[in-house]
């Protein structure tokens, strides 16, 4: 693969093992800025493990990650972080005993943009309405729902002003009303230029949200293409959707 | 800052320290404070670390005993002026902690507190074998050291107002982190390590730098005690007990807060006083320690000042 100076993140050829278990596989792929790009696969294919590589959490074994023109394949989560990488949690990770806005604002201070304080404050304010919070901005952390926290999750990611979000299961465990929230805030990040790879079980949304689909399978990659050309897949359907009518539902609602 | 309540608390503590004793030449007062200050300036400092960034540091005696005898040993051994001893006792004391802070701030948890109860006993080891420094019978200075702060009796004076200066600044600097963009990531350290990480917090060089912080004070500290003192030996100066109370005060007070750990210090700073000075309690004053600890762990986590927060609410607005 080679470098086309457009892309803002480009894997090449990135592979991590942990003990006999190679959770991903020689993946390569590329992100145009603006995209949505959906990555699904089954439990265990490797989706988390694979944000994890990218925001430093874990050291790929071989192959590279660039971001932005920059290559960060093994910087500390920090150093990712100060560069516009910004990523939620399947298990949500608030700052238990802080506020939601002190939380939002760590994440605006020491964000791509490296805030001082007074500064960061405003900024975590646009992020806290922006996902909804805002009359819960002075709740402690650990006092709100689940929704709640993803929603935390989400405005914490965004007051660091990222170039590129990853989105990890934010609608899982919410209701039908909360996961159309969410929606419409993902759809909103995206018009304010941001770049965001979402792993999503929720198959009509991501369908719905993506510009292009990832399927991963055992740390490789099983398909790449346009949300109705992965639906169509052979091999997607067999390994992932299983059911024939699921995908040909999916395939006409995209 | 000027503007803030607090700031004029701060103020106003400091200013009740000065005038308080030196009314009537109140001696006795005077000594009772000396130790109120020296426990508010380690439980502070500590508090930055505990409190913070939430590293249970065991060793912050290593601070107070190192400042003491390399501020003695300068002053004993070069003819040193007092203050510059105590300036590059502060200054050396808080190097030596970013080198080792850099170091032992990779374990986390259990393993960090017990790295840091073995930097007590390799320094203790240091300074019992080290001549220099006296070996284990430690460092005597003559009184002669008093002379050119005014004779012995006026030195205690200076020596006393110079504590309260390092009490002060150590609240001003709980108080100054705690407002500050480095303490609210410290804070963030101490929810949740991995997220703050995540979240862009350099966590190894803010966690070495709080390590560092937290060791200047306390140096000058234990520099200023024991010039006052004239004498300093290993089993005082790195005396693992101090550490423990210092923990004990923290929690008692509320950790993470500068007005708990300061109450927190005066308070057990009074009672100590009180149960050692008791015909009944004098030998038990550790073990009521040890039991005060246990029923604030079980039943008052967040200290005093999770009290005072929970019955007064505008308390949060103006106490830090």
């Amino acid at each position: 693969m080679t470098t086309d100076g457009t892309a803002i993140l480009e894997l090449d050829r990135v592979s991590k093992r942990f003990g006999g278990l190679q959770a991903v596989n020689n993946l390569s792929f590329t992100m145009k800025p603006g995209e949505i790009l959906g990555l699904i696969g089954p439990n265990g294919a490797g989706k988390s493990t694979l944000f994890n590589l990218i925001n430093g959490v874990f050291a790929p074994n071989t192959g590279k990650i660039v971001f932005n023109g920059i290559d960060i394949t093994g910087e500390r989560p920090f150093v990712v972080a100060r560069h516009g990488l910004a990523r939620t949690h399947q298990i949500v990770q608030p700052l238990t005993n802080m506020t939601v806005l002190e939380n939002c604002t760590v994440g605006a201070c020491f964000g791509r943009e490296n805030l001082p304080l007074y500064r960061a404050r405003d900024i975590a304010r646009e992020a806290v309405q922006l996902t909804g919070l805002d009359d819960r901005s002075d709740t402690l952390a650990l006092h709100l729902t689940i929704a709640g926290k993803k929603r935390l999750e989400l405005a914490r990611s965004l007051a660091a002003q990222p170039k590129l979000l990853l989105l990890d299961e934010v609608l899982a465990g919410l209701n039908p009303t909360e996961v159309e929230h969410m929606i419409g805030v993902i759809r909103k990040i995206r018009d304010s230029g941001v770049t965001i790879l979402i792993i999503e079980h929720l198959m009509q949304a991501i369908m719905s949200l993506s510009d292009r689909i990832v399927v991963l399978n055992y740390g490789q990659k099983l398909a790449e293409g346009l949300p109705a050309e992965v639906a169509r897949d052979a091999a997607v359907i067999e390994a992932y959707l299983g059911d024939p009518k699921l995908a040909a539902e999916l395939e006409g609602q995209a | 800052m000027l503007r803030r309540p607090f700031f004029w608390i701060i103020a106003l503590v400091i200013a009740a320290f000065v005038v308080l004793p030196s009314i009537g030449n109140n001696v006795e007062l005077r000594e009772s404070l000396v130790l109120a200050c020296v426990y508010i300036t380690l439980a502070s400092n500590l508090n930055l670390m505990l409190g913070y960034a939430g590293y249970i540091n065991f060793g912050s005696i290593v601070f107070f005993g190192l400042g003491g005898y390399i501020c003695v040993w300068l002053v004993y051994a070069h003819d040193w002026p007092l203050a510059w001893s105590l300036l590059v006792a502060g200054a050396g004391v808080s190097a030596l902690a970013l080198i080792f802070g850099l170091g032992i701030l990779r374990l986390r948890g259990a393993f960090f507190a017990l790295s840091t109860i073995g930097i007590v006993e390799g320094v203790q080891a240091f300074a019992e074998n080290f001549t220099p420094w006296g070996g284990s019978s430690g460092i005597y200075i003559s009184p002669q050291v008093f002379q050119p702060l005014g004779g012995p009796g006026r030195a205690l004076w200076v020596i006393y107002f110079a504590l309260v200066a390092t009490m002060g600044a150590s609240l001003y600097l709980s108080y100054a982190i705690k407002t500050s963009k480095f303490g609210l990531g410290l804070l963030a350290i101490g929810q949740n390590e991995d997220a703050a990480a995540i979240l862009g917090v350099p966590t190894p060089r803010y966690k070495a730098l709080a390590y560092s912080a937290s060791a200047f004070l306390p140096a000058i500290a234990g520099g200023l005690y024991f010039f006052k003192g004239a004498f300093i030996q290993p089993s005082d100066a790195f005396d693992l007990t101090l550490s423990t109370e210092a923990i004990v005060i923290c929690m008692l007070g509320g950790q993470g807060t500068v007005t708990g750990v300061a109450l927190g210090a005066y308070l057990y700073e009074e009672l100590r006083g009180y149960l050692l000075t008791s015909s009944t309690f004098a030998n038990f004053q550790l073990t009521i320690a040890g039991v005060l600890l246990l029923v604030i762990v079980l039943f008052f986590p967040s200290g005093l000042m999770g009290f005072i927060y929970s019955r007064f609410p505008a308390a949060k607005r103006v106490l830090e």
